[in-house]
């Protein structure tokens, strides 16, 4: 691709020449945000169509075929020495306020539990300032976990819940553990120990994927076995909403790290120059430390 | 500095560098340039401006009388929640992002912006988002009918199938909205140019690294509240629905959390081109440089622990009412600080009013009267008689309309010869100002009356002794959107020709901006300027 501003060695700043990546993107935003929709409003309609399934699908495939293309880009670029120092520092606070964004996504969820917990319920149940709220449902009692929902019919409770000291820990165990081993990477990088960047990053990735198998298994133990589901009242809508999205994270994190191991094999990254491995620890560390949040409050707590 | 010009100094060296934009449509779909893009928002923006001003016409025109006469009432709602969303994330938002887009780059002496691709796909979501949005209103159902705060269970359980969509144009609107603000954050904290220290930034620049801070913290804690809508539609969890242990109240808490601190993204860049402008037509510098931005702080930081004032009427505990009244009150503070400051620079300034000045100086004005009715508003047992009343709806638009719009029509006149190379018509872009002045006001102005009085908002219809403020109003509205079509003709005249504008144009105005020729060439600063 050409570049109107050769930059980088003159100490200029890199504006890269025009991309189709941009719109390529908004389209494909756009086709899956639609086909998403029309998926869901025919699920809830309990329409037979699959127009939605297509039009998310050719999305998705849209959005693939950026993400190769842009950050086949950035990586061109990069190993091409068209970036800076001061590039460099552009994609750190870039990297940075995006995670702390996500962190406020999660924070929404979690302000959501506490709300109900500390607030709604209670509230619900009779007690405290607005304890009026009772009278919607008269023989309801308030306890968290909450087991009977006021509306039992609508909403019926869970039966058990998932006990924290079985898969929850194995999977806080093998999370926390994945986060050492990345480290453990990073600096074998930095030593400029290919060879023990691959190992730790690859156990990085194993247990990264055991804990979405063990999570994957948790989950099917709550709907067969538990009763424990999205319908279950606002316990099962926390459990869920918290650690589903968390799981999300963990495998976008996981592929981030994926793609980082395929580019230390190719012999990408310079002990000193592997801002794109540095990203995908940070992003990987992040989610580490929203499960150690979600187990306190979600499951043992 | 000097007042050269150092743009074409500076390009010497790089000879790609000199050559304009590629020609063609192509050139603003594939474009990677700060000043295309800041257009494409600045253009994007208008046009939002004109739709969601349609949108304002048909209620103006069904309030006009007592009565149903024009819409049924169903309709009705969708044009107060489409007017309401289509201006604030598609007329006001993207047209301060598109000031920071042209002026950022320029006023910290940086080539373009930290992320030029990711800031062209910032862009090109917008029309995509809203292409969306509108198209719910030709949907089955109809489009989004429960208020731009779309509170549950009227936006959950009583909402149209169209929802989903809405929900998923949100979704889009945040992630340019975030991918905007983390550009503007990168690009202020590295790309200043040697000696630029973040104390010797203009003002506009500060207030939107400020308000990046803000977008970020809370454009996801919007796409979290979105998220719980959609599942309560469509995947049977409870967050909003007391039968499965939710509170529909959970929803405003969340949706204010958000909510309240984009009302200061709507208005802190405002106060960051007001605070170029008095100054360069007071020909004094700004009075109080640094409290401005401590004031700024402060009433970003204040905006997080208000949100609950949205709320006193729906039932939260004393010590909630009383905390979250208190510190509204205490964001009268920085902002008095800040009216302070503006007015103590005109004061003994050699004052001209040019079109960007008298804008700012009606800004200051009217943008007080509604910070006051605001400090009305704040007081939790008179607000219990305000509430969902015209009284609020006079309020927010005197902060948004001759506040934040008109901060953006003063940046627009006050730049566009930057722009453009052209200088505007000033005698019609004064027809521009007094119309819209006079119009707004008329529009706006009766509606405390009718409010104090007890005239509900979103309802289109009105008991008899509202007639007469209602029909001022409504006569005040279609003036004021008339107005608008001829500010459209200024720009255009302007984009097309007229006569040559200098380096700068404004003899008082300072900054690194106005150092490059007029039209500011495609690319700026490829190599830093040096700031003493």
């Amino acid at each position: 691709m050409a570049t109107e501003h050769q930059a980088g060695g003159d100490g200029t700043y890199y504006v890269p020449a025009q991309s189709k990546w941009p719109i390529v993107a908004s389209i494909g935003l756009f086709l899956t945000m639609v086909g998403a929709g029309l998926m869901m409003n025919n699920m809830s309609a309990g329409g037979q169509s699959a127009t939605g399934h297509y039009v998310f699908f050719a999305g998705a495939l849209v959005m693939a075929y950026m993400l190769f293309g842009w950050f086949g880009d950035v990586v061109r670029e990069s190993r091409a020495g068209l970036y800076s120092p001061q590039m460099d520092r552009s994609f750190r606070w870039g990297m940075g306020w995006f995670i702390f964004s996500e962190v406020m996504f999660f924070a929404a969820f979690f302000g959501a539990l506490f709300f109900v917990r500390y607030y709604a319920v209670p509230w619900l149940g009779g007690e405290g300032e607005k304890g009026s709220s009772n009278m919607l449902w008269p023989g309801f009692e308030a306890a968290w976990p909450l087991m009977t929902n006021p509306d039992s019919e609508t909403f019926p409770g869970p039966e058990k819940l998932v006990d924290p000291w079985t898969l929850p820990l194995i999977n806080t165990i093998l999370l926390v553990t994945s986060s050492f081993t990345c480290t453990k990477a990073h600096h074998a990088l930095v030593a400029d120990n290919r060879k023990s960047t691959q190992t730790w990053l690859a156990i990085t990735l194993v247990l990264g994927a055991v804990f979405l198998v063990v999570q994957g298994y948790e989950y099917y133990h709550a709907y067969n076995d538990l009763g424990l589901t999205l319908n279950s009242g606002i316990y099962g809508s926390t459990f869920f909403m918290l650690t589903g999205f968390h799981g999300a994270h963990v495998t976008l994190g996981a592929i981030m790290l994926l793609v980082m191991f395929i580019r230390i094999n190719k012999g990408h990254f310079t002990s000193k120059n592997h801002f794109g491995f540095e990203a995908a620890a940070w992003y990987w560390h992040f989610v580490d430390v929203v499960w150690i949040g979600l187990f306190l409050f979600v499951y043992v707590l | 500095m000097t007042d050269q010009t150092i743009g074409h100094v500076n390009d010497h060296d790089d000879s790609h560098a000199d050559h304009g934009p590629p020609k063609g449509l192509m050139r603003w779909v594939l474009t990677t340039n700060h000043k295309d893009i800041g257009s494409m928002y600045m253009w994007f923006s208008f046009a939002m401006f004109l739709l969601g001003g349609a949108m304002a016409m048909v209620i103006r025109a069904e309030l006009f009388q007592p009565g149903l006469q024009l819409v049924q009432p169903e309709f009705f709602n969708q044009m107060t929640t489409m007017h309401g969303l289509i201006m604030v994330f598609g007329a006001v938002m993207p047209a301060f992002v598109g000031l920071a887009n042209w002026m950022i780059p320029m006023m910290i002496g940086a080539p373009d912006m930290a992320l030029p691709r990711m800031n062209n796909w910032s862009f090109w979501i917008l029309p995509f988002a809203f292409a969306l949005l509108v198209s719910t209103l030709f949907m089955e159902g109809g489009g989004p009918n429960f208020g731009w705060t779309f509170y549950a269970p009227l936006s959950t359980d009583y909402a149209p199938p169209s929802t989903t969509f809405f929900i998923f144009a949100v979704h889009m609107m945040g992630v340019s909205s975030i991918m905007g603000a983390i550009n503007v954050i990168a690009t202020i904290l590295n790309l200043r140019a040697p000696g630029m220290t973040l104390m010797k930034m203009p003002l506009f620049v500060w207030t939107w690294l400020i308000t990046a801070y803000l977008l970020i913290a809370v454009m996801p804690v919007l796409a979290g509240v979105v998220t719980m809508m959609l599942m309560d539609i469509h995947f049977g969890t409870a967050f909003f629905n007391a039968g499965g242990g939710g509170d529909p109240v959970l929803f405003q808490h969340v949706f204010w959390f958000f909510g309240h601190p984009e009302v200061y993204i709507m208005i802190l860049p405002a106060f960051g081109v007001v605070s170029q402008i008095i100054p360069a037509f007071s020909r004094k510098p700004l009075f109080g440089y640094t409290s401005m931005v401590y004031a700024v702080a402060s009433i970003a930081f204040l905006s997080f622990i208000v949100w609950a004032h949205h709320m006193f009427t729906v039932g939260i505990p004393l010590v909630g009412e009383v905390f979250f009244m208190y510190a509204t009150m205490l964001i009268a503070v920085p902002t008095g600080v800040k009216v302070f400051n503006w007015v103590a620079t005109m004061f003994r300034g050699a004052l001209t009013f040019e079109t960007p000045m008298l804008f700012a100086v009606a800004f200051v004005v009217l943008f007080t009267i509604g910070g006051f009715s605001g400090l009305m508003l704040s007081i939790a047992p008179a607000d219990f008689q305000y509430h969902d009343t015209y009284f609020v709806v006079a309020h927010f638009h005197y902060v948004l309309v001759p506040g934040a719009i008109f901060a953006i029509f003063a940046g627009v006149y006050y730049w566009l010869p930057k722009w453009t190379g052209h200088m505007y018509d000033a005698g019609l872009s004064k027809v521009h100002f007094w119309m819209s002045f006079i119009g707004m006001n008329l529009t706006f102005f009766p509606m405390h009356f009718v409010g104090l009085a007890g005239m509900p908002r979103r309802i289109p219809d009105y008991a008899l002794q509202f007639a007469d403020f209602n029909m001022i109003a409504s006569i005040g509205g279609f003036m004021f959107g008339v107005t608008q079509l001829l500010f459209l003709f200024i720009v255009i005249k302007c984009v097309k020709g007229g006569p040559k504008a200098e380096a700068k144009p404004w003899e008082g105005a300072h900054g690194l901006e106005w150092m490059v020729p007029s039209p500011a060439p495609y690319h700026t600063f490829t190599t830093p300027p040096d700031v003493k």
